[in-house]
């Protein structure tokens, strides 16, 4: 018999200074430093972190409530006025406040659609590519159904049928955007199924459940963590889109998509109605977008696609 | 491939059904109904009439069915809100800009997002990479309301280089009025074209048979046009289907912001009015075309890759 050829590592350092220790890396750490390395990255969770700061506090942040009007202050450029930085729009309600809000509404809309999206991917998903047959049939056609639909169209006509409102656009938007997410868990689960860590927990006897939690899980949690993360700004579109068109988050509640189309009126003299959304609308998006690209390279390397 | 063809044909059938079912079900369920007139009340009897005259007093499956078979046959019928217009010319009139639209939007988009993926690869690492990297991220990230919004500003309001829209159909508008609604939907699709070539470009240069042709002395040029380009194909026709339909189904933010009379912006005035077989026709054709494009790169597979054959048998 031929010796076994030990693969040769390369490890001049250690040869030469054989005592140098060194510090085992985790693969969180190892995740941490990939992603370091991306600068967008990094201010794309500095958007982040500051946008959910400020949605989430809103109600306790906001200088104004977000429904108070001042007719004697409307149109009030930003920094003009020490009381509202940001400006007033045409019913004398603060920016600021309308804008944080808006930014709460956004982010209420994208994680519960995101949230209800990942629940049906994940039970539709496992179903699917677990036991295969004629679930697996069903599964394909509702997804090719779903697929077929023409997508805004299709959400303006839920929202004339359900009304206006945050859970009624989260409803219209996760009932089209449901399958991508299955068609990944669904081809995550096809690959993992036959592998020889399946068969062996299968066959000291574990349980579907325990082997679905304990090992499927697990090993499709990256590429799903960075679905989710680079979905996000998918939905936050979407309801921005459709509260643009009116079909959307019902009056007095402020949505940025909402406040871009209302600001259209007065594009030819008060065009900052309109950036200030606008702009903020683009860097929420943005620090999303940054921060899962950053995820992706961190904790799902060697895949590069979208 | 007769057998595949027909599963596929079946399949499709089976999606336009669940897709006519859902949109009947969804209007029938909608409050409200096409003959609530506001300004010119009716009186009960000639309501009555109205609706017996449409059909709309028969149970919901009646209707759904009686509509299958008669759009089966190619009848749509006529519009509520346009009495006297059959519903295949209405969509055509407002369908045209529509497809203007997405296709001059795809036909630059697609190719230019296909190159700059190329370059971005090949280039790997260098601040051309880094920026088309970053450019598509942008692109494909922005949602169409804010990238309208600052192509607006600039060209329109700042630059005053392109004219407000007039709601005139885009046949009827000069070449200049064109570039700015196309290129702004495109920016997407160049977005994700990007992004998809450059990681599938970089996957197919790692592979053996790119160093071989390098080895025996292919030149670049030819080594990616012939051999890399070739595999990259697959992909890109996958893309290319769900790209076209979308951009001829989903302009409506680009008609509402240039006043451009497309489908979209028509198919919200029928959704007011409850103009029933005017939106049943328009979400049927919808898919319509999503499923057809989809099929048409399933068939184009077969013609770009010989290993791939229709039906599953090997």
């Amino acid at each position: 018999m031929a010796t076994v050829i030990e693969p040769k590592l390369a490890q001049p350092a250690s040869q030469a200074q054989p005592f140098l220790a060194y510090k085992s890396l985790s693969p969180l750490d190892l995740a941490l430093r990939r992603f370091k390395r991306n600068k967008l990255a990094v201010v794309g969770l500095v958007i982040v972190t500051l946008f959910v700061f400020a949605g989430l506090l809103a109600p306790l942040l906001a200088p104004f409530p977000f429904d108070r009007t001042n007719l004697l202050k409307p149109f009030l450029s930003p920094f003009q006025d020490a009381s509202h930085v940001l400006g007033t729009d045409n019913l004398g309600r603060d920016m600021l406040s309308r804008l944080m809000w808006g930014v709460r509404t956004s982010l209420i809309v994208a994680f519960i659609a995101q949230g209800f999206s990942l629940l049906v991917a994940f039970v539709l998903g496992f179903a699917a590519g677990w036991l295969g047959g004629w679930v697996d049939l069903v599964v394909n056609r509702l997804i090719e159904v779903t697929a077929s639909l023409p997508g805004l169209l299709f959400q303006i006509m839920i929202m004339v049928l359900i009304g206006n409102g945050v859970l009624q656009v989260t409803l219209a938007i996760t009932i089209l955007s449901w399958p991508g997410l299955t068609r990944l868990v669904r081809a995550q689960i096809l690959t993992l199924k036959d592998r020889e860590f399946i068969d062996a927990s299968r066959a000291i006897g574990a349980s579907p459940l325990s082997i679905s939690l304990r090992h499927l899980l697990p090993n499709i949690l990256n590429p799903i963590i960075v679905a989710v993360t680079f979905g996000i700004p998918g939905y936050i579109g979407a309801e921005a889109g459709l509260s643009f068109l009116g079909y959307g988050i019902n009056d007095p509640l402020p949505s940025l998509g909402k406040m871009v189309g209302a600001a259209g009126e007065f594009l030819q003299r008060y065009l900052y109605m309109a950036i200030l959304p606008t702009v903020t609308l683009s860097l929420l998006v943005l620090g999303f977008s940054f921060f899962g690209d950053g995820l992706r390279d961190a904790l799902d390397p060697g895949s590069e696609r979208a | 491939m007769a057998r595949y063809l027909t599963v596929r044909i079946a399949g499709m059938a089976f999606v336009l059904l669940m897709v006519s079912f859902l949109t009947f079900m969804i209007m029938y369920n909608t409050p409200g109904g096409p003959f609530d007139e506001k300004e010119i009340p009716l009186s009960p009897e000639a309501k009555a009439n109205l609706l017996a005259k449409y059909g709309l007093d028969q149970p919901f499956y009646v209707q759904w069915a009686k509509y299958v078979w008669n759009a089966v046959q190619g009848d749509f019928g006529y519009s509520y809100s346009y009495p006297n217009q059959r519903i295949i010319d209405l969509l055509w009139t407002y369908w045209k800009d529509s497809l203007l639209l997405g296709f001059a939007s795809v036909a630059w988009s697609f190719p230019t997002g296909v190159v700059l993926g190329v370059i971005a690869a090949l280039k790997r690492n260098t601040w051309i990479d880094r920026a088309v990297t970053v450019f598509s991220l942008v692109g494909v990230t922005l949602p169409l309301i804010s990238l309208i919004f600052y192509g607006q500003m600039i060209f329109v309001v700042w630059l005053k280089w392109v004219p407000w829209g007039t709601g005139r159909s885009l046949t009827q508008q000069p070449f200049s009025f064109w570039i700015l609604p196309v290129i702004l939907f495109g920016i997407a699709t160049v977005g994700s074209l990007a992004r998809y070539t450059r990681a599938g470009m970089l996957e197919v240069l790692g592979q053996d048979y790119i160093r071989t042709a390098r080895a025996k002395g292919v030149k670049w040029g030819g080594v990616i046009f012939k051999h890399a380009m070739r595999n990259m194909l697959i992909p890109l026709i996958t893309l290319f289907g769900p790209t076209l339909s979308n951009a001829i189904t989903g302009s409506i933010f680009v008609e509402f912001a240039f006043a451009i009379p497309g489908i979209g912006r028509f198919f919200l005035g029928s959704i007011f009015s409850r103009d029933y077989p005017m939106i049943m026709a328009t979400t049927l054709i919808g898919a319509v075309i999503f499923t057809v494009t989809f099929l048409l790169s399933d068939i184009a597979y077969t013609l770009v890759d010989p290993r791939v054959r229709l039906g599953g048998k090997k």
